[in-house]
């Protein structure tokens, strides 16, 4: 009874049986997958968030809550924005090449739309944590103020920039923003996007 | 598949070697698949069993992805339910699938089991597996309760508020155990807790471990036929039983084109029809709980009605429960209660086919009046309807015993 089996049909058979099975079991697995995605509560919340800003003080920083982030919007007065110069030689990525790390429009030395307002999300590069604001300057251990992260010593200067030789990778990232009016900022949307 | 298949029916070292060196693969595959020999004239009806697996397995996966979204809270239950269907992408098509796949789960259970009574399958020496079938069946009633409460909808609650309160029937300790099953003075946001364990975690284990213990049953006793034959009785040279096939590959594949005409009937349900004109999903659910006021008309889901109405039959309240309870647990004595000499319906005589008739119509019967209004003119058919129905369990030592019964043949007999 073997005998007169078709062996080749019988394999043609298989293969087009498992491979047909195969792409209906994967078709199948898609809304399984994509169940897992962000569902669309989860991306409501994570709306553009309006930050007026007009109230800041020069010198002074306001953390908000982006998509379950910290984002801290520094105004700086002109005595941090000329300090920004002055540690150029002490940090990993002074010109901002990580392209990763900012959006376009931050690629410069102040790393944000308007030289006064810093946006930067208060997460360290390395692990995560919050860096603490230090703004005081103490030239003696080459701090000309910035961000320290508590958790493991990374430094970032008033940019958000990396310092050279401590743990964290690259600069505090930039998250998209754009000023809606002269003082407020939508952080989540960059120009033409909301 | 047929290379791995044919890789194992070729002792050699390598790496199938070292692992049956440690583990009985190969055996083990040889044992329940690729020497495991079923009769070759199964018809559809043995395709059950194959589908009740596959709905277990899809129960199981859709209900994963369910708890990642559901809520088990008496705040958040309903509301995570919306949450699912609307926000979560594509969880309508994951909670769909589980809800139509609960009653799918009964629907070919029921097939099975009518199979079995039909072939005569739970006769020695089957017994055993009969029973560890019937516990998969009990399994799947309180999968299937617990379950139904977790949406915390109207039917939710109110559904559980009958069926726990029957518990206290019981005399004596009735009120300490519905205590005891709430876990609290009223179905409450505990006892939601407590049954979404019970749904998730207990039960759902239970029932692999029993389907696990159901087929070991199976493959050491072998799978019956139609004709109620036992194939071992006459074997070939090999060894092998003169009428049977070897499970992989003949039956796995035959199996294969009853799954896929079983996932298109699904499928359409699941897309078209998800709530099945209110029988699968009530209406009355798509409303929150409100403890304040039950639905002017309450019915359990389809799979339950036919016990539903038996209960409500019987004008007394402990009465009531004790005929329900029964109706669920006398087909457990199914093997002693029939004494014919033969298995199959084919060669049985007009008395059990008669029986038989009168037992599906009775249960189809009951199934329907157990969705409708409890008007005087449907408790009275109801009344008529348990008494065939236990008629048919209770009278069967009798009408099987004198029954005319054909003679059976020694092989198979192939139809078409």
């Amino acid at each position: 009874m073997t005998d007169d089996v078709d062996q080749k049909r019988r394999h043609f058979l298989t293969v087009a049986t498992a491979v047909t099975g195969g792409v209906g079991i994967a078709f199948a697995m898609v809304p399984f997958v994509a169940s897992l995605k962000p569902s669309a509560r989860a991306l409501a919340l994570g709306a553009p968030v309006e930050v007026p800003v007009g109230m800041l003080e020069p010198g002074e920083m306001v953390r908000v809550m982006w998509r379950g982030r910290v984002v801290y919007i520094l105004r700086r007065d002109p005595d941090m924005l000329s300090r920004l110069g002055e540690v150029t030689d002490l940090l990993r990525d002074p010109e901002s090449e990580d392209k990763e790390q900012q959006p376009i429009f931050a690629v410069n030395e102040h790393r944000s739309i308007k030289p006064e307002f810093l946006v930067v999300e208060g997460s360290c590069t390395h692990l995560g944590c919050a860096p603490l604001p230090q703004f005081q300057v103490d030239a003696a251990d080459d701090w000309f103020g910035g961000f320290f992260c508590p958790c493991h010593g990374s430094r970032f200067d008033l940019s958000g920039r990396v310092y050279k030789g401590v743990p964290a990778p690259t600069n505090l990232r930039v998250p998209p923003y754009q000023f809606i009016r002269e003082d407020i900022i939508m952080i989540g949307a960059e120009s033409g996007a909301a | 598949m047929a290379r791995i298949e044919s890789e194992i029916g070729i002792p050699k070292g390598g790496f199938l070697k070292w692992i049956d060196d440690r583990f009985p693969l190969t055996e083990t595959m040889k044992i329940h698949a690729t020497e495991y020999y079923a009769s070759k004239s199964f018809n559809w009806w043995y395709v059950f069993g194959v589908l009740a697996t596959v709905v277990l397995v899809m129960q199981i996966f859709t209900g994963i992805f369910l708890t990642m979204n559901y809520k088990p809270s008496a705040a958040e239950a309903f509301a995570s339910v919306e949450y699912i269907m609307r926000d979560v992408e594509w969880g309508w098509l994951i909670r769909y699938m589980h809800s139509t796949g609960a009653s799918f789960f009964f629907i070919v259970i029921y097939l099975h089991m009518f199979r079995a009574m039909m072939y005569g399958s739970y006769q020695k020496p089957r017994e055993l597996l009969w029973i560890i079938g019937m516990l998969i069946f009990l399994a799947t009633f309180a999968e299937a309760f617990a379950g139904y409460l977790l949406p915390w909808g109207q039917m939710s609650y109110w559904g559980a508020q009958v069926i726990i309160s029957l518990f206290g029937a019981i005399p004596v300790v009735g009120e300490t155990v519905v205590e005891i099953i709430r876990g609290d003075y009223s179905i409450s946001d505990i006892t939601l807790n407590r049954f979404f364990a019970l749904h998730v975690i207990l039960i759902p284990l239970a029932m692999i471990v029993l389907v696990f213990v159901h087929i070991v049953a199976l493959h050491h006793v072998g799978s019956s036929n139609p004709d109620g034959v036992e194939i071992k009785n006459q074997k070939g040279p090999d060894g092998v039983p003169l009428d049977g096939v070897a499970f992989h590959p003949y039956h796995t594949t035959k199996d294969l084109v009853g799954i896929i005409v079983f996932l298109m009937i699904f499928s359409a349900v699941v897309f078209f029809a998800p709530d099945m004109g209110g029988y699968f999903l009530e209406h009355a659910n798509f409303e929150a709980a409100n403890t304040l006021a039950t639905p002017e008309h309450i019915a359990p889901v389809w799979y339950f009605t036919p016990f539903y109405a038996i209960l409500r039959a019987v004008p007394d309240k402990l009465g009531g429960a004790i005929l329900m309870v029964g109706a669920v647990l006398v087909p457990l004595f199914l093997p002693w209660l029939d004494r014919s000499r033969v298995r199959s319906i084919r060669y049985r005589g007009w008395i059990y086919k008669l029986a038989l008739t009168l037992f599906v119509i009775s249960f189809l019967t009951l199934g329907w009046l157990g969705t409708q209004a409890a008007e005087t003119v449907y408790v009275i058919m109801a009344r008529i309807f348990s008494i065939i129905y236990f008629g048919f369990f209770l009278l069967m030592p009798y009408y099987t015993a004198i029954d005319k019964t054909k003679p059976v043949p020694d092989r198979v007999v192939y139809h078409g």
